[in-house]
């Protein structure tokens, strides 16, 4: 870490010392989840997310490694199997109902995570590998959530497989042989499900290695703060353990109390009730939707329903629903303001409320039937969404004028006065 | 593994409050590894047999048609059990051996159940390493002893299907059985 | 660079979008859609109103005498073409049943064997172990398996009940604004299932069609309220045990919560944040 007033790691214990000098495991967690740390002293509860992401990922490896134990990959027996483990299996029903929404929980998490991240300016030098690093781990995500969806090989498992790997079917001259070629036939059965499986198990995995590399390049600037406004003495920041684990610890708490409120006492209203209705080619169920988290991309997906120039609709609608997600990517260029926090960024603030309604909507119309009214406002809050990050983004940043900074993230917690008596002493 | 606990880092303590928040810390963390022990029990749990192994851990067996010197094979919890109607000859055979010159010394009297002495019923399960014994089927060799012969590594077992000969440690094992009526036994 | 791409980028999405919605809304007001009688009868028949021991947070199947009632209509009426093949026979214990009556239950159901050696299919007297075997059905439609039924559906238990009392006449007012609508041959009007035509004929058609051993009365609306109860029980059966241990899970994280919240203002008692 680069604040030199960061604590550093003395192990007292012969043996920790003789640990640190062959492997320095335990100075590791120290300097990164430990006192050795330092963090800004004023972070929100938006900032315990980041956390939660890490602890939902765990508990997605965790349930996920077991139900692998009793699951059965064929397109005969998958369907059985996984109502084997509702059944039979030893708290099956439990741990697959914890998985099926620890992934929506995952979602939660990660969403609000972003939309933190967009409003406090998180994705801006000198944290744009950590940005960029993140939306990879959330692409990752939803490739690996969405076959894991599949599993069950329910009727929403197998339309649904239909309809994404149909998506690829729409480039240009290599799309129907692309299309055959990830399903491993005409159409989703045995080959698809096995392959989706081993990536669905392999995924995570992957998952957790962009997780760390987001860690290690969070650790090189130190994480940001609510003011936005660099670290500059001690006095800004405390020591990781045991502030932000004390602090992190009471979140889990109350991430726990909601997600496990899900798990015992609703764990199927997030979920679509055709997925209980074993896969069947020869029948599509009368509206297909993915799961909630995808609504928006979907939404954006359909709208596109006429051709432009000499682009198809359907082509048209598979580039925008990929560009939604990539654009995220070039964000920190397309955001050049110097000020990071939306806290001191009115234009900026109100287009952001703008988005985040945006979205709600196009989440609202994705998990709607193809229908008008859906259709037109989902047309229209995609329009508003390619607007806000790629036309009103770059001109707001160059032409707005931002409130005024505190100096320090000591004088915005303390005031002015206290944070001058505090430098004084100093 | 971080050398400074949470009470280390607190400023120093005011005279009566350290005792009570040290408390609410320690209460805190403990709450959590009690979580953390409770979330274990699924965990571990789920792999043991489930409902639908443990419902076929007894079967029942009509014995009506196997005749003297006869015998059959049947699946008990996956693996074979075998069924035989000894005749008087392999009684007598069997109770003819000095029990304490045996490798695992029991009387047929032992292995059998009172008033069915000529119901042999044992798992086909080699105690050497595992293997099926041969012997149930028509044809197949009984060994030098008439009873089963385990073809991987020639254990021999007699008329009580006893361990005679060969490597196998243990006498073939006896399930827990019991006669329902005169001719169905339920096993397990 | 990286601006104006954007900026370009932006124009041509925000420009096909409008370009779509223009033309959208331009037919939608030309040609507004049409009403559909699935929308007009969906509207008019509101799902029935349905109590189950189940239902909320508390719910269970503690209420075993409607359990069983369910699960004799089930096999004295539903079972002619509905099989419940996710369902073992050993999990009716839990309908109050001891291992006997289990066992005679089994026995009246003929298993379907496979033997992969000779290719026979043999069919044995069933026993606890087994599942309800599949059901052959001859006639028009294709009745799905019960099983999951209730978690299959919108509205799961209420939209079974609303079912099986639901078949009707079909309105005059419908076939006055849709004449199209009217019901064909071989199929019959019910406003709760989605396209309003099922292929199912009525199957509970008098009061006293199964008598109870419990001596309730079997009126028509009794058997579809049994049966569903019966079917919210084979779609998860482990619900009870669910909701019993999800308050034993919230009532803990509750009190770790609160333990947690202390813990966290003790240690940052003297930092102002």
């Amino acid at each position: 870490m680069s604040f030199p007033w960061a604590n550093v790691y003395k192990p007292s214990h012969p043996f920790m010392q003789w640990m640190d000098e062959k492997l320095p495991l335990p100075r590791l967690v120290y300097n990164s989840l430990g006192a050795g740390y330092p963090v800004p002293r004023n972070l929100n509860y938006f900032w315990n997310f980041g956390v939660l992401a890490g602890v939902c990922l765990m508990i997605q490896i965790l349930t996920g490694v077991i139900l692998a134990m009793h699951y059965s990959v064929n397109a005969d027996s998958a369907f059985a199997s996984t109502e084997h483990i509702m059944r039979d299996v030893n708290w099956g029903w439990m741990l697959r109902y914890a998985h099926a929404n620890g992934a929506s929980a995952f979602f939660v998490v990660v969403y609000i995570h972003i939309f933190r991240g967009f409003f406090y300016g998180s994705y801006k030098a000198p944290r744009e590998m950590i940005w960029l690093l993140g939306v990879t781990i959330f692409l990752l995500m939803m490739a690996t959530a969405f076959m894991g969806y599949v599993l069950p090989w329910g009727q929403m498992s197998f339309w649904g497989t239909q309809v994404i790997t149909g998506l690829f079917s729409a480039i240009p001259l290599v799309g129907d042989a692309l299309h055959q070629w990830l399903l491993g036939g005409f159409a989703p059965d045995n080959a698809a499900l096995n392959r989706f499986f081993s990536l669905h198990f392999l995924l995570p995995f992957v998952i957790l290695g962009v997780v760390i590399l987001h860690v290690w390049s969070l650790h090189i600037p130190g994480s940001s703060n609510p003011t936005g406004v660099d670290v500059k003495t001690e006095s800004d920041t405390v020591p990781f353990h045991p502030y932000y684990t004390a602090k992190d610890g009471f979140g889990l708490g109350v991430f726990l109390l909601f997600y496990c409120g899900l798990l015992f006492f609703a764990p199927n209203a997030l979920g679509h009730p055709d997925n209980y209705i074993p896969a069947n080619p020869l029948q599509t169920p009368a509206h297909i939707v993915p799961e909630w988290y995808f609504w928006p991309y979907y939404a954006i997906l359909r709208a596109f329903t006429q051709n432009i120039l000499f682009i198809p609709a359907k082509l048209m609608g598979v580039l925008a629903m990929f560009s939604s997600i990539l654009i995220w990517f070039f964000l920190p260029w397309l955001d050049r303001s110097p000020v990071r926090s939306g806290h001191f960024r009115p234009t900026f603030r109100k287009f952001y409320w703008v988005l985040l309604v945006d979205v709600a909507v196009l989440g609202w119309c994705g998990g709607a039937p193809a229908e008008e009214p859906y259709v037109m406002i989902s047309q229209v809050a995609a329009i508003y969404y390619f607007l806000h990050f790629l036309v009103i983004l770059p001109v707001v940043s160059s032409i707005e004028r931002p409130d005024p900074l505190p100096f320090s993230i000591t004088e915005a917690v303390l005031g002015k006065d206290d944070a001058a008596a505090l430098g004084a002493a100093a | 593994m971080t050398e400074i606990t949470s009470t280390d880092m607190l400023d120093p303590p005011v005279a009566d409050g350290v005792r009570r928040r040290d408390f609410i810390n320690i209460a805190a963390v403990s709450a959590a590894g009690v979580g953390a022990l409770a979330v274990l029990v699924p965990l571990i749990t789920q792999m043991e047999p489930s409902a639908d192994v443990l419902a076929e851990s007894s079967i029942d067996v009509d014995l009506a048609a196997i005749m003297p010197g006869q015998a059959i094979k049947k699946i008990f919890r996956k693996q074979p059990l075998f069924l035989r109607n000894l005749t008087t000859k392999e009684i007598a055979e069997a109770d003819a051996v000095p029990v304490a010159s045996l490798r695992d010394p029991q009387t047929l009297a032992d292995r059998t159940k009172p008033g069915h002495t000529n119901w042999l019923i044992t798992m086909g399960v080699c105690t050497h390493l595992g293997c099926v014994p041969l012997g149930t089927g028509q044809g197949e060799p009984r060994g030098e002893f008439g009873g089963y012969f385990c073809p991987c590594h020639g254990s021999q077992y007699d008329t009580a299907a006893r361990i005679r000969k060969g490597p196998a440690p243990k006498n073939l094992a006896v399930p827990d059985y019991i006669f329902t009526t005169a001719t169905t036994v339920k096993v397990g | 660079m990286v601006r104006i791409i954007a900026f370009l980028a932006g124009l041509f999405f925000a420009g096909a979008l409008l370009y779509t919605v223009l033309l959208g809304a331009y037919s939608f007001i030309t040609e507004p859609p049409a009403p559909t009688a699935e929308k007009w009868v969906h509207a008019r028949f509101p799902e029935k109103e349905l109590h189950l021991a189940s239902d909320g947070p508390f719910g269970t199947f503690d209420n075993t005498q409607q359990l069983q009632r369910g699960f004799q209509v089930y096999t004295e009426v539903c079972s002619n073409c509905h099989s419940l093949k996710y369902v073992a026979f050993r999990d009716l214990k839990a309908l109050g049943y001891n291992d006997d009556e289990v066992k005679a239950i089994a026995a009246k159901y003929k298993v379907p064997a496979f033997d992969p050696n000779t290719g026979e299919v043999k069919s044995n007297t069933g026993v606890a172990a087994d599942h309800f075997p599949p059901v052959v059905y001859g006639g028009q439609g294709n009745p799905p398996d019960l099983s999951l039924i209730t978690k299959a559906r919108h509205g799961g238990a209420i939209y079974v009940h609303s079912l099986l009392t639901g078949f009707q006449p079909q309105p005059a007012e419908l076939l006055k604004q849709f004449p199209e609508a009217t019901t064909p041959t071989g199929l019959y009007f019910n406003p709760y299932f989605a396209n309003l035509n099922i292929a199912m004929p009525p199957p509970l058609t008098a009061d006293g069609q199964v008598s109870y051993k419990d001596g309730t009365v079997a009126t028509k609306d009794q058997m579809a309220q049994d049966v569903s109860a019966f079917l919210v029980w084979t779609a998860e059966p482990k619900l009870g045990k669910r909701h019993q241990t999800g308050w034993a899970v919230e009532l803990f994280l509750l009190f770790a919560t609160v333990l947690g919240y202390m813990a966290y203002q003790n240690v940052w008692r003297d930092k102002k944040h």
